[in-house]
């Protein structure tokens, strides 16, 4: 069983929603995000989504623009994201998942990124720009590496497409809450609700809900009715406020808590 | 030859696709299916026709440049005078065609992007004409560049957005584009004004666009009897190029030729030159040739005309390249400067800075040609955006 899968199973045994926290990968520096990442775990997180930061981030609000910014100029590539990542799984079993954009991974090889990924500790790869008309040049890698290629799904995907994508999804999906990009609206927990319980009967993964979430609240309602709730924006900015800081671990960390409180489901269903 | 692309995924051999958000891949879907309907409908075109005759002013004439011709001493120079469009380029041909398909599949809000303004001004006029709404993205340093092109969108009742992230020019213009589209997917419609972005544009813009060339193709074989032996475009997203180049594609015996932007020089690595110096990579919704580093991030493009000023080209660009169906070369700022001069000193036609490249090649080449070859060469657009920024090079205070 992957460490995905596994984590899954132990948080529904416990009638909790798993909480997804998304940090840049580099920002503000690779040594910060190791750090980062311990804490984050430590705090509750039950998989890390990391940032693998890109030049020209077209599904990111002016939040995760800034951090990707941050990052690039703080020398992150690729290749250092991968040695976070590995140095990152000497210590700890949480499961990490990279989510970016499809350029940096073109250029490094495709192949060679789904091997060198799986090696490092990579449990799942989210690549924002390229949908399933694209993945047939994707999928023979990370499907031979043994790598997972999670799945978007949007408000706007008609449902012949979501049942047909659903379906073949691996590692979990990423509902995508709302037309728009990270970090510039809140979600409407009850808008969605009946989506994302149906899409939870389609698709054999768990189902993962993100952007606009932001507050324990936010994380609360919608933990209800979804396996996973992703924050991003939210804690980006606090690593944006105190990237150099003294407090960032402990701001971050008492952050991380209160919202895993929110993933504790009073009503299981 | 036999030339079917793209094929009906959106790829022109390798490069094109539809690399997006899901959230728009529905949208790209609809926007391909209705344009599937809208191509084989006469009415469309009929309609299209109409707009382009009447509005836009078409066809644009054919102009021998014999003084410029004379003074180089070798192949005979055509100009296709794109710069008496309403509005003043090529741009207008694509808009028209856009807005149109818009307004066909029921949208009432158009949105752009825009490097040198023409664009821009091109969709906020067309918008003006249908009364609908119109945005225009625009980097801050284009809206300082082209101060002219903003005013008179604003004037046609468009909004403009400045976009102040990454260097402020075309390509971060696109991403907030992007950005915007993706927020307001449902009613809004995105024009994209180059030969680039995920599929259907590539193909829908170059269809649109290439009425240039085959209005060019009948004029020349009535003027000269025969084809030109190069037919030569400037290249920043390649709209103007494509369209002159795609009714010639079959007809081997034309050359043909893209002009990038070399801006300080391709080897101070301050130039516009996508695919004499770039590489495969994907970037706003499409696989082309992109200026980008090792590790796959986008590099900061160059060139004094903010047209050019884009880290990428088209993907049937990076096709024609690859298949070297078409040739590229380069030149500089200085270049493109010194014949924006020499075109206004000896043919009395101030062109585009863009087209300005255009005319520094056949510089370069007609001299070595015989005097019974024929060039043809499509001047994009008027040069009258540009005067600001000429005069500060000639470091004359207007």
């Amino acid at each position: 069983m992957s460490r995905l899968q596994h984590t899954f199973e132990e948080l529904k045994k416990r009638g909790e929603a798993a909480l997804i926290p998304f940090i840049t990968a580099g920002d503000p520096s690779p040594q910060r995000t190791l750090e980062l990442i311990r804490t984050l775990a430590a705090a509750g997180a039950d998989i890390i989504e990391l940032g693998v930061p890109f030049s020209d981030p077209m599904a990111d609000g002016p939040t995760i623009q800034a951090a990707s910014e941050r990052a690039l100029a703080a020398g992150t590539t690729l290749t250092t994201v991968l040695d976070m990542v590995a140095q990152a799984r000497r210590e700890l079993q949480i499961p990490l998942v990279l989510m970016g954009y499809y350029n940096p991974v073109f250029r490094y090889g495709v192949e060679r990124f789904a091997r060198d990924a799986v090696a490092a500790g990579v449990d799942g790869l989210l690549l924002v720009d390229l949908p399933p008309e694209e993945t047939n040049e994707v999928k023979p890698a990370t499907a031979a590496a043994g790598l997972p290629l999670i799945t978007l799904l949007a408000p706007t995907t008609p449902p012949e497409r979501t049942k047909r994508l659903a379906a073949a999804a691996e590692g979990y999906i990423y509902y995508v809450s709302m037309t728009g990009v990270t970090g510039t609206q809140a979600v409407a927990p009850a808008a969605i609700r009946d989506v994302v319980v149906e899409l939870r009967t389609l698709s054999p993964v768990p189902v993962a809900v993100g952007f606009g979430i932001s507050t324990v609240a936010d994380v609360q309602a919608v933990a209800e009715f979804a396996d996973a709730v992703v924050v991003g924006s939210a804690l980006v900015r606090i690593i944006g406020e105190h990237g150099s800081d003294e407090a960032l671990l402990d701001k971050v960390a008492a952050f991380t808590e209160s919202l895993k409180q929110g993933c504790k489901k009073n009503n299981s269903n | 030859m036999s030339y079917e692309y793209p094929d009906e995924r959106g790829h022109f051999g390798q490069y094109g696709g539809r690399y997006v958000a899901e959230t728009l891949m529905p949208a790209l879907l609809e926007l391909e299916a209705a344009y599937a309907e809208a191509r084989n409908d006469p009415a469309f075109q009929k309609e299209i026709d109409y707009y382009l005759k009447n509005y836009v002013g078409r066809p644009s004439p054919l102009f021998f440049a014999e003084r410029l011709t004379a003074e180089l001493g070798g192949a005979k120079v055509y100009l296709k005078r794109e710069d008496l469009n309403h509005t003043g380029a090529h741009k207008v041909n694509n808009t028209v065609g856009q807005i149109l398909l818009a307004r066909r599949m029921g949208k009432k809000k158009v949105i752009a992007e825009t490097g040198a303004g023409q664009h821009g001004v091109a969709t906020a006029t067309v918008a003006a004409l249908f009364g609908m709404e119109c945005e225009v993205f625009m980097g801050t340093e284009d809206i300082r560049r082209q101060s002219l092109n903003v005013f008179r969108m604003k004037l046609l009742g468009a909004k403009v957005t400045g976009v102040t992230s990454g260097t402020a020019t075309l390509k971060d213009a696109m991403n907030d584009a992007l950005r915007h589209w993706v927020t307001h997917v449902r009613d809004t419609f995105y024009v994209i004004g180059t030969v680039a972005g995920p599929h259907p544009y590539p193909m829908m813009v170059r269809d649109f666009q290439a009425v240039i060339g085959t209005e060019a193709k009948e004029q020349i074989l009535a003027t000269e009897g025969r084809l030109p032996d190069a037919a030569v475009a400037c290249i920043g997203g390649g709209s103007n190029a494509i369209g002159l180049f795609y009714p010639f594609i079959g007809d081997s015996e034309v050359g043909l030729l893209g002009v990038e932007a070399a801006g300080l020089g391709i080897e101070t690595g301050k130039h516009a030159a996508s695919l004499g110096a770039g590489s495969p990579g994907v970037l706003h919704g499409n696989k082309t040739s992109l200026l980008q580093d090792a590790d796959g991030q986008i590099q900061h493009a160059h060139s004094i005309s903010a047209g050019l000023d884009y880290p990428g080209v088209g993907p049937e660009h990076a096709h024609l390249h690859d298949i070297e169906r078409a040739c590229y070369v380069a030149v500089t700022d200085d270049e493109a400067l010194a014949a924006f001069r020499k075109l206004t000193e000896i043919e009395g036609i101030i062109p585009a800075l863009e087209s300005a490249h255009a005319i520094a090649q056949v510089i370069k080449m007609a001299p070595a040609m015989s005097p019974d070859q024929i060039i043809l060469v499509c001047l994009s657009g008027r040069g009258d955006k540009d005067i600001n920024t000429v005069a500060q090079a000639m470091k004359v205070e207007l």
